[in-house]
């Protein structure tokens, strides 16, 4: 397992749960806060264990499970406020319920009943990305807009906004994301470039894609990189906020590298046993994001038992709520998706809208099915 | 005779041709260690090494562009694109290069390059990994499209485009990757860009491809119930498409239905039914007919057996077609 020399990432949190200096990032928030950094990554853990648990009864078509990046979403995202806009890729799902996106609703898109179904907009949260690295321009160019809007380098902090765009260490070998860094650093755009490398891009590993660490590939296009701890929430939030400082103050890009580990599946459709040890995952288990935050928070007091079984029960709920909403989630309509193809659809396209409610209305009484016989015939011919 | 899913006969194929020819290489996300999202490749890496099999980059610019550069050198790629919907960020190398050099270099410089693409719906997938770009590819002067239907063309077209001197897009039916069917492995193949008849018959031809092959002898089987004689020809060949065998038919039936799952607007169905108002228009009893995906991006899962053409909707046309 290529585990770094810790020397090389920030981090300000052992997996022991002790608080550690790093003369350069200081997490400066309350136990309150990590408290709360807690809640939201258990959370987060328990509606992502439930939505595989969904996929496999068959009740989504996939899942791409969260577990073990916790840390890496939770501490990026509580590094951001409006008028911040946040673009993430498919796994970010920590991120997406911080912002208020209803767990129910996001289990839409992976059970086939909508497209990508939040407010975009409401949500400061822009729609997943399923074509891997794309989403590193529309990135660049937003915050190339919030620039030009005279959002950046106010001397009142608050007045000011970033971007920051999610993506995996295999979308770094992508065009888009290279040209990404070539943009965002022409135009000193106040973007966030926040890569979790979780070690794998599906079967195949960081190697293949990168030959030095990820962060050190920043300096070629002009702009800082680090490499954080991503299973250490207190530094992901510190070093995240540190560099959407900076693109607010109007100092440019930085690429953030959370050091971090899928411990799912790619999805619920990927077998990893095929192409990674069980020695390595149990390696990387050692280095749970959520436990060493259990472990100082206990330690420093600032939670007990009663409040571990509290937030336990919290979870329990939730997993109803999901459960029961995604079975419940409305059934669409093909005609639906006719409605937002585009702006003034035109003719050709409305009258195939009505051919086709034309042709479903022909079926008010089911059509026979097909005789059974006939597979063997198809069978035959083919 | 063997029997082997599509799947297994594609790995097969590939298989015979690694073993036939050492200048053979094959590349592509997840095609080595894991043998590709759909086991296409499996075990390949193993049995031919690293070099042959190569798991590439996440990029797919990147997969296409240097599968020309070894393409130059002489050798022969065949490359993966994991699905349909992440076949663009390679077009431009597809389109604008690959498809080009032979044009550019006044015949000089051949291009023995195939991109093997997963497509079609049907299996309730998130999007993009349902996608029929067939047309875009067939509507680009220099590239030959294929797809297969079947596993018997799933081992023998792979392996005639791997020999093939020309830039070819292959389209593999991924709903039907495990379908079951004989494969006799020594028999004579037919030729590469011949289209088949599947099953004959005198009143109707539907013509199709790829995974609508199925559902349309699903159809002509149960239209056949109905009294109708219906004829099915399997394109095979997109590009180029082999009117011979669509014009015969028609010119034989007199009514014919183009189905696909892509999109309706420019897809082949314009480019047949064009072809044969000219070439059959004294034999035809009624207009040329398209059943096809609408003019939306593919929905999501859900509604997806309402967007693809299914038996009933085939059926439905044949019956228009019929009382023409
Ligand atoms: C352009 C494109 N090519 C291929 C795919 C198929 N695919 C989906 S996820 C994935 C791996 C992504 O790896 P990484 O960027 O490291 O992100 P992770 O999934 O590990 O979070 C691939 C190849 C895709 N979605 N888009």
């Amino acid at each position: 397992m290529s585990e770094p020399a810790v020397d090389d990432f920030v981090q300000l949190l052992t997996p022991d749960g002790e608080r550690v200096q790093h003369p350069e990032f200081d997490f400066a928030g309350s136990d309150d806060e990590i408290a709360g950094y807690l809640r939201e990554m258990v959370l987060a853990r328990r509606f992502d264990s439930e939505a595989t648990a969904l996929q496999r009864k068959g009740e989504l078509g996939l899942w791409p499970p969260a577990l073990g990046q916790e840390a890496a979403q939770v501490g990026s995202v509580n590094a951001t406020r409006l008028p911040d806009h946040v673009f993430p890729s498919y796994r970010e799902h920590a991120v997406a319920l911080h912002l208020g996106v209803d767990p129910v609703e996001m289990l839409g898109t992976f059970r086939g009943t909508a497209m990508v179904p939040w407010d975009t907009a409401a949500m400061g949260l822009h729609l997943y990305s399923f074509v891997i690295g794309t989403q590193t321009l529309h990135a660049t160019g937003y915050a190339m807009g919030l620039q030009r809007d005279g959002l950046v380098g106010n001397p009142e902090p608050a007045d000011n906004g970033a971007v920051i765009v999610y993506f995996g260490d295999g979308a770094t070998s992508q065009g888009d994301v290279n040209e990404a860094f070539i943009f965002a650093a022409s135009y000193t755009a106040p973007v966030v470039f926040f890569c979790q490398n979780n070690q794998y891009a599906i079967s195949e590993p960081i190697a293949l894609q990168s030959k030095i660490p990820l962060y050190r590939r920043a300096s070629g296009f002009g702009f800082p990189g680090v490499r954080v701890d991503g299973n250490d929430v207190l530094a992901v939030q510190a070093v995240t906020a540190s560099a959407m400082q900076r693109a607010r103050r109007g100092e440019g890009p930085t690429l953030v590298e959370a050091y971090t580990y899928r411990m799912g599946a790619h999805t619920t459709s990927d077998d990893p046993t095929k192409y990674r040890s069980r020695d390595e995952t149990d390696a990387w288990r050692a280095r749970d994001p959520i436990s060493r935050v259990q472990t100082y928070l206990l330690s420093a007091g600032a939670i007990d038992q009663a409040w571990l079984d509290a937030l336990d029960a919290e979870s329990e709920e939730l997993a109803v709520r999901v459960r029961e909403g995604c079975l419940a989630l409305r059934e669409p309509k093909l005609e639906e998706f006719f409605e937002h193809t585009v702006i003034d659809p035109g003719e050709v396209l409305l009258e195939q809208r009505d051919e086709y409610l034309e042709y479903e209305a022909g079926f008010a009484d089911e059509g026979e099915p097909v005789p059974s016989e006939t597979h063997e015939r198809v069978q035959e011919a083919l | 005779m063997p029997t082997m899913t599509l799947a297994k006969a594609l790995n097969a194929g590939l298989r015979r041709a690694l073993e036939a020819d050492p200048k053979v290489l094959l590349a592509g996300e997840d095609i080595g260690k894991l043998g590709g999202v759909f086991r296409i490749t499996e075990h390949l890496q193993r049995d031919f090494g690293p070099d042959r099999v190569i798991d590439s980059p996440l990029a797919e610019s990147g997969i296409l562009g240097t599968a020309i550069g070894l393409a130059l050198r002489g050798y022969r790629p065949v490359v993966e694109i994991q699905f349909d919907g992440f076949v663009y960020p390679a077009y431009d190398q597809i389109v604008s290069q690959l498809s080009r050099f032979y044009f550019r270099s006044h015949g000089r410089l051949k291009m023995p390059v195939v991109v093997r693409i997963p497509y079609g719906g049907g299996i309730g997938a998130i999007e993009h990994h349902s996608e029929s770009p067939e047309a875009y590819f067939a509507h680009t002067p220099g590239l030959k499209v294929v797809t297969c239907s079947n596993p018997v063309d799933g081992y023998w077209m792979m392996q005639q485009a791997i020999a093939s001197n020309n830039p070819i897009i292959f389209f593999e039916p991924k709903r039907r990757y495990h379908e079951k069917g004989e494969v006799d492995t020594e028999a004579e193949p037919m030729p590469l860009f011949q289209a088949r008849v599947v099953k004959p018959g005198d009143d109707l031809t539907l013509i199709t491809y790829g995974p609508m092959v199925r559902t349309c002898v699903e159809a002509a089987i149960a239209a056949g119930e109905e009294g109708h004689d219906i004829e099915v020809v399997d394109l095979r060949s997109l590009s180029p498409l082999d009117m011979a065998t669509v014009t015969e038919s028609v010119t034989k039936t007199g009514r014919a239905i183009v189905v696909h799952e892509a999109a309706m607007t420019l897809g082949m169905g314009a480019e047949i039914a064009a072809r044969l108002q000219q070439d059959c228009f004294y034999s035809l009893q009624a207009p040329v007919l398209r059943v096809t995906g609408y003019d939306i991006p593919y929905p999501p899962s859900r509604v997806e057996s309402s967007f693809l053409p299914d038996l009933d909707r085939v059926l439905d046309a044949v019956d228009r077609s019929m009382a023409f």
